[in-house]
């Protein structure tokens, strides 16, 4: 036997620096051993896609859109008889005014002077409750000229207004708008208001005095036909909230047109019907001026509750979010709760890495688990809502790639903030608590209204400060600033551009993950 | 000596079922921490609500006592997980074999553990909702909440009835997450349930277009009945009398009870 001296032990191979995307491996492994977790993504999404039947199921009923019920939680109700006219983007618009005009052939200018825009409200006698008319003007009450392709709703057009508060504009296929001179009109402070048509291109320009011209906008009218109906024309909104009918009356001096002359005809342009004019307009000529009113609106259809957008296919994510909740914050507590995260501390003692794993798995596992979901539930809902026959709005591909990868971000970037959470709680039940809380109470609290209040600034705050605010990524139909209109979260309007709303539900996970790895590195496990 | 072994499991009273998890509760942080959370968290969006509320005109039609209790909203979740974790923490720790063990008469058990959790959840929620009231009554009078804009009395039948539900509300919720998580014997999976139970169906209502079925679902919901009861204004056009919206938040308390009930009494803990 021969006398061995004990060396000390060591380890037959250095310890390799451990990848990154071993330690990813090994969480997805984790996650995918777990039958539970991959039943819950199926949940996921199962509901946000099944959920489109019940959201895209609209008949086409004759109900006016009420404001509210009584629970305070905002009814939508989309009004479908007659479907309102399309705009030239497909876009639902109101078109209905007091149309003074004339046709024209080829390219030309016509050139006014406004002196005065004024208007009237209807309002109902306390006494007798008859209907009288009162002094009112609308901040988008509006008279000026128009460029129009035809008498016909929904036709292409271009525009340069006076407007009640919102000083002169060019406007253009109902959807665009660009401010000119600021300020109201007046026979001492009169504006001056030109459209010149060159070809598909109409340019407006503005003046306070007739000879020195800004210009205010250029519009590209790519159908327009040789001949169009070029004049004068007024149109006032009714008011959202009270919905009390205005009109504008609009008074025109210094009419020059480059084109032969025909005369005026008036016509209410949509008719007396439900999308036409509230009430009828009239033009008066005399001793060199000429005034028209009329009520209505050339915008589109925004803001009303009565507008269908793909937006709608979307709302199951709110169902889906809570199994992806729940499963981020297991994904951490699960391994508190069993002890599991001692060991795998003891694999990969650098434990900022551990987590920054674990939100890579759980964050591509759920945005990919978001995508499935939202692509099927934007193919199935625009499939049904098209076969509603009520016109719905138009959404880009590029946009409605936004709202599909945008939602499974939200949902991706939801995972991670619960998974962040967990590690800061360590209980399940807490943890799934506080991330479900933390997005679905601000929206709920947002949309909780009263009857007859707007958007309160406190519930706007709400969907901009929390992590609610990443919604605002499945917004399909913008805000006009030219539609006074209730825009709210229940009607899909968020107060931030799309990814900044993202951008805020980000920097919620960020935080939280971040709090995490301060507490996972300083406290015992 | 002959080793004897006993005819029949010691009889417990009620009583001592009752003392055993009181013991139990009040020897750990969580609960009252839970409890006081309920209260502070209540109280605190109540009092943020109650002064970012305006009422200018007659007309403006607010309800000062929902805006008083807008705290339920979050409260209700820490409620939630009260009620959950009262026993979903004895499966995640491997207890409930213990006091099963001690204590073989299952369904005295699970009545001695919701009792114990029932009465401070009441005082919770008495607390939450007093303090949500004194909030709202100091601080709406100052914000157009006043006899000239149609607000003659905040103090009024109706208001002490909303008060009265709102706690009854809040301990239903807890009720509910404890049968539910008796049910599913996971804390995770149940608060899940629970929380999904109560904020989903206000937002499905509010996306359903017709409009018999979007006031179903507002009466099916525990939170969107629930909350009638705080009305006190418009009841004529709520989906629910006020009683009865409380009602059907009882009604789904004692199903999930029921349903825990026969699962821990025919399944293995």
């Amino acid at each position: 036997m021969t006398n061995r001296a004990m060396t000390p032990h060591r380890p037959a191979v250095a310890a390799t620096q451990e990848s990154f995307w071993h330690l990813v491996h090994a969480e997805w492994t984790k996650f995918r051993s777990v039958r539970g977790w991959g039943i819950a993504m199926l949940m996921a999404i199962a509901a946000i896609s099944a959920f489109v039947f019940v959201a895209t199921s609209i008949g086409r009923s004759c109900g006016t859109p009420s404001g509210s019920t009584p629970s305070g939680f905002t009814k939508v109700i989309v009004s479908a008889c007659p479907p309102p006219p399309a705009g030239p983007g497909g876009e639902p618009v109101s078109d209905a005014f007091y149309f003074a005009h004339q046709p024209v052939t080829g390219n030309g200018t016509i050139t006014v002077q406004m002196t005065s825009l004024t208007g009237q409200v209807e309002v109902s006698q306390a006494s007798n409750g008859a209907l009288q008319m009162a002094p009112g003007l609308q901040p988008w009450s509006k008279a000026g000229i128009i460029i129009k392709q035809s008498t016909s709703q929904g036709s292409a057009y271009a525009a340069m207004m006076i407007t009640g508060s919102n000083g002169a504009a060019m406007q253009w296929d109902y959807v665009s708008n660009t401010p000119g001179l600021t300020g109201r009109v007046s026979a001492t402070s009169p504006r001056w208001l030109r459209l010149v048509r060159d070809g598909s291109t109409i340019t407006g320009y503005d003046s306070a005095n007739g000879t020195d011209w800004t210009l205010v906008g250029t519009a590209t009218l790519p159908r327009l036909p040789a001949t169009v109906q070029a004049g004068l024309f007024a149109a006032a909104p009714g008011n959202p909230n009270t919905g009390a009918t205005f009109t504008a009356t609009g008074v025109f001096r210094h009419i020059g047109l480059s084109w032969s002359a025909t005369g005026w005809t008036g016509t209410n342009v949509g008719g007396s019907g439900p999308n036409g004019v509230p009430l009828p307009g009239r033009f008066r000529q005399q001793a060199g001026t000429l005034s028209v009113t009329g009520s209505g609106d050339i915008a589109p259809l925004a803001g009303n509750l009565t507008v269908l957008s793909v937006q709608r296919a979307l709302t199951g994510t709110f169902i889906g979010l809570i199994p992806l909740i729940v499963v981020g914050a297991m994904f951490i507590t699960g391994e508190y709760r069993r002890g599991l995260i001692r060991v795998s501390l003891t694999a990969s003692p650098r434990r900022g890495r551990l987590l920054t794993a674990k939100a890579v798995v759980i964050g591509a596992v759920s945005f990919v688990t978001g995508l499935i979901a939202a692509t099927v539930a934007v193919a199935v809902g625009t499939h049904r809502l098209a076969r509603t026959g009520i016109p719905v709005w138009p959404v880009a591909a590029l946009a409605e790639a936004r709202l599909v990868f945008g939602t499974a971000a939200l949902l991706a970037i939801a995972a991670v903030l619960a998974l962040a959470i967990g590690t800061i709680l360590r209980r399940s039940a807490l943890a799934i608590t506080a991330a479900t809380v933390l997005i679905f109470v601000p929206y709920l609290l947002a949309t909780k209204q009263t009857p007859q209040a707007g958007p309160s600034a406190w519930g706007e705050w709400l969907v901009r400060a929390t992590p609610a605010a990443a919604f605002s990524v499945q917004q399909a139909v913008p805000q006009f600033s030219q539609v006074i209109a209730i825009y709210t979260p229940t009607g899909g309007y968020y107060p931030l551009a799309p990814w900044a709303g993202l951008a805020v539900e980000c920097a919620w996970a960020a935080a939280a993950l971040a709090v995490a790895f301060l507490l996972l590195r300083r406290r015992d496990a | 000596m002959s080793l004897t072994a006993r005819a029949s499991p010691p009889r417990y009273l009620p009583g001592e079922a009752l003392h055993a998890e009181w013991t139990k509760l009040r020897t750990v942080a969580g609960p009252s921490l839970l409890l006081a959370g309920v209260v502070a968290l209540t109280v605190a969006v109540g009092v943020a609500a109650a002064n970012a509320v305006q009422c200018k005109s007659v007309t403006c039609g607010i309800d000062p006592a929902t805006v008083s209790f807008t705290g339920i909203y979050l409260g209700q979740a820490v409620a939630a997980v009260a009620g959950v974790l009262a026993i979903g923490n004895e499966y995640s720790t491997g207890m409930v074999k213990l006091s099963l063990t001690a204590m073989p008469r299952r369904l005295a058990w699970f009545l001695a553990k919701a009792a114990v959790l029932t009465a401070p959840m009441l005082l919770a929620a008495a607390l939450a909702v007093a303090g949500s009231a004194v909030a709202g009554l100091l601080i709406l009078p100052g914000h157009g909440f006043t006899p000239a804009h149609g607000y003659a009395s905040l103090t009024a039948a109706a208001d002490l009835r909303a008060a009265a539900g709102t706690v009854l509300y809040l301990t239903l919720i807890a009720l509910l997450g404890f049968g539910v998580a008796v049910a599913v014997r996971d804390s995770a999976a149940a608060i899940g349930l629970v929380l999904g139970l109560l904020y989903l169906f206000p937002i499905a209502a509010a996306v359903v277009s017709d409009e018999t079925i979007a006031r179903h679902l507002q009466q099916i919901g525990p939170m969107s009945a629930g909350l009638d009861v705080q009305s006190t204004i418009g009841i004529a056009g709520l989906p629910l009398t006020p009683w009865q919206g409380l009602g059907v938040v009882a009604l789904w308390a004692v199903g999930a009870l029921l349903l825990g009930a026969l699962v821990l009494r025919f399944r293995d803990a």
